[in-house]
């Protein structure tokens, strides 16, 4: 196969534009967050008694995680499937995740109502087997410790901690196989914890198949991000984009979401809830506007020809995850009522702050992944692709 | 060299995660719990309620709870639904001229907001660090802030919308019902039954409770009956039980028989509350869901006892996906750049 090259910090300055603006975005979620903890969720949220989780849950978190699958899906095709030649995908991939990761669960905290007994989750004492979120946040406790202990070989070769770094690779497929099997746990479970929520969920999204739907579409969304990043990364940086291996990548993710639709739409007809996706509604727009955005890749990037266009690549990675945000948004707020039989009037839309709180975190990933890929072994070798 | 024979090495690691899907569901499934026989809970009789809200008033004061003002004088407590603050309201359906009380049509009715301490309750389920419990003899679904790390799930998983989040402080707590559990100790039972003078909100056993509401639905509307307030005694209720309770036992008096609608609401939703009702308006028109005999607490937890029972399944997909990863991991040998 292929030889695989090696990573190389990109260097440059990190004074520059786009770090200015993630700075102005981070002091501003700072400002909200300090009158979040002195007065309380509701003086800045519009979180109310019929939508108790909003963007900080659903976004942050729900879809923040599965945003971050890059590095999940990637390391899956490459050690599971012992497919070599995408391992230039594999450590940028990788950085993404483990932000997206580890900024998902701080913001748990931020949403928390009583956050300083956060650590009952993970305390036998209190922990509740039989709840689905405990199962996500063990899972995802234990994946972010996975994924910095799969990332940490960058470090070590930038410090020169060469003996440590062949100690850590002797063993490190270990971690690889649980990094691979956390995301699978807790990527389900995500969808999992609708199913409690009841007939208050639509039947469009309310399904016992959920966590496999969940599962797929984080593996797509997982290929649709590394495809954006890369594209992304590719025109900041001035680099070639890696079409060689983006291309087979796309024909991948294509096969699982082939899997997924058919799964999803076997699922509806077979519970007869096809019919509610016809009902001039709300719900039933935002359905098909979903089921538009996951059919999308199929024309935008369907051809081998399509797949040789980067922009066309970029596109369907756009659309894969615009189709995962809004299975997401969905099933936990467009498609969630709490005001069964009464239209109790509960609204949720979310407040400036919350928007600027969840781009603040955004930003935070931004913000790391330039100083990391600049001073750091991330991104393959220039000229070495090919 | 990657071959044909690894990649479906690599199928087979995870098709072991998709063979989920072919464990026998009964080995791990979780039935609908049922209520404990001594359960405690509450019949609310919509036909006996007249909207006075002395309920509202005893459940404020009985929980420490503060007024909440939306009117433009601060004067009274006028809470718009039930809240972090507010655990129990009657709320009134109105329909065209409003003439006939417990008619759909052209009528008026009253509904009481309130816990209805489930025999499956799905807060109790979802509850992440087991602040929301369900006492195994009395039944009561309690809460404890000092276990409650304020995830909010409960509020989302009750198809009632009991539990609610106090979102006006910075260590805001959740408020519900908890049927006045902490003055049974002094021999009060809730303070929404204590003081109902209708008797449309009764206190006592679930099981008995059940026979009472069947004994009503089975009479002639319009006949007089004896109803009885405050407490409904155990049938056989031995002197020393009765004690148990402050107050007198016999405050029955002759009222109406209300032109039902032939359903308990409470009897096998979810697999039976311990809180009933009593309606002569469709239930869902006056706010309550209408909810199959499975719970979803046994949906979400047959799912999680069957991909997650005894860690068998997790475990046997590690030990798959481990074996190909060993074969398949190249140290990324910066000198050495070259994958087998």
């Amino acid at each position: 196969m292929s030889a695989h090259h090696p990573a190389a910090p990109v260097g440059g300055k990190l004074f520059n534009l786009p770090v200015m603006i993630c700075s102005v975005l981070i002091a501003a979620m700072l400002a909200i967050l300090f009158v979040r903890f002195i007065f309380g969720l509701g003086a800045v949220t519009n979180l109310n008694d019929g939508y108790p989780w909003g963007i900080w849950v659903v976004f942050d978190v729900v879809i923040g995680s599965a945003f971050a699958c890059g590095g999940f899906s990637v390391a899956m095709l490459v050690y599971i499937f012992n497919r070599g030649h995408y391992h230039p995908l594999v450590r940028p991939a990788l950085l993404a995740s483990l932000f997206g990761y580890t900024l998902a669960g701080v913001g748990v905290l931020f949403d928390l109502g009583r956050w300083w007994n956060f650590w009952h989750i993970l305390w036998p004492t209190y922990a509740n087997p039989n709840s689905v979120m405990f199962e996500v946040a063990v899972c995802i406790s234990a994946y972010v410790m996975v994924m910095w202990i799969e990332f940490s070989p960058v470090f070590m070769e930038q410090w020169g901690l060469k003996v440590q770094k062949q100690k850590l690779e002797k063993v490190l497929f270990f971690f690889i196989a649980l990094g691979t099997l956390l995301p699978m746990m807790h990527q389900s479970s995500l969808g999992t914890m609708l199913v409690v929520m009841g007939p208050q969920v639509n039947p469009l999204w309310q399904t016992p198949i959920v966590p496999l739907l969940y599962l797929l579409s984080a593996i797509v969304i997982g290929y649709g991000v590394v495809l954006f990043e890369s594209c992304v990364a590719a025109s900041a940086y001035r680099r070639q984009i890696e079409m060689h291996l983006l291309q087979p990548m796309a024909k991948i993710m294509l096969g699982v979401l082939a899997v997924f639709m058919l799964i999803r739409f076997g699922d509806l007809v077979v519970r007869g809830a096809l019919g509610h996706a016809l009902s001039p509604s709300l719900e039933a727009f935002f359905f098909w506007l979903e089921t538009a955005c996951f059919a999308a890749p199929f024309l935008i990037v369907g051809t081998p020809g399509a797949r040789r266009n980067p922009a066309r690549l970029f596109l369907a990675g756009c659309a894969i995850m615009m189709g995962g945000i809004l299975l997401r948004i969905n099933g936990f707020l467009i498609g969630y009522d709490t005001g069964l039989g009464v239209d109790h009037g509960w609204n949720y839309f979310p407040s400036i702050a919350e928007m600027i709180v969840t781009l603040g975190m955004f930003a935070i990933e931004v913000l790391a992944y330039i100083v990391i890929t600049r001073r750091f072994p991330v991104l393959a070798r220039e000229g070495a692709a090919h | 060299m990657a071959t044909r024979r690894d990649f479906l090495k690599g199928c087979l690691a995870g098709g072991a995660a998709a063979a989920t899907a072919v464990l026998p569901e009964t080995a791990c499934a979780r039935d609908t719990l049922v209520r404990p026989p001594e359960g405690l809970g509450l019949l609310y009789d919509a036909t006996l309620c007249v909207g006075c809200q002395a309920c509202v008033a005893a459940c404020k004061r009985a929980n420490d709870n503060p007024a909440e003002f939306t009117a433009m004088d601060n004067l009274w407590d006028t809470p718009l639904d039930t809240s972090g603050h507010t655990f129990n309201l009657i709320k009134m359906y109105r329909n065209g001229t409003m003439e006939t009380k417990d008619s759909e049509l052209n009528g008026f009715s009253f509904m009481k907001t309130s816990c209805m301490h489930c025999a499956d309750p799905s807060c109790v389920s979802a509850c992440p660090v087991s602040s929301m419990q369900k006492d195994p003899v009395t039944g009561v679904v309690s809460y404890d802030p000092d276990a409650c790390i304020g995830c909010r799930y409960c509020v989302a998983a009750c198809p009632f919308g009991i539990p609610k989040y106090q979102y006006d402080s910075p260590t805001g707590k959740i408020g519900k019902c908890e049927l006045c559990r902490h003055r049974h100790e002094d021999g009060h039972y809730s303070a929404c039954a204590e003081v109902c003078p209708t008797g449309a909100t009764l206190f006592g056993r679930t099981e008995d409770l059940l026979a009472e509401a069947k004994r009503r639905l089975a009479l002639k509307p319009g006949e007089w009956t004896t109803v009885p307030r405050g407490r409904l005694p155990a049938t056989g209720e031995t002197p020393e039980a009765a004690a148990k309770w402050k107050g007198p036992v016999d405050q029955g008096y002759q009222a109406q028989v209300g032109n039902y609608l032939q359903h308990v609401y409470g009897e096998t939703e979810y697999g039976g509350t311990q809180v009933l009702k009593l309606s002569a308006v469709n239930f869902q028109k006056v706010g309550l869901p209408d909810l199959p005999p499975k719970s979803s607490a046994a949906s979400s937890e047959t799912i999680q006892h069957t991909l997650y029972g005894g860690m068998i399944m997790p475990i046997a997909v590690l030990a798959g996906l481990t074996w190909v990863a060993k074969r398949n991991v190249v140290p990324d040998d910066d000198d050495k750049g070259g994958q087998s």
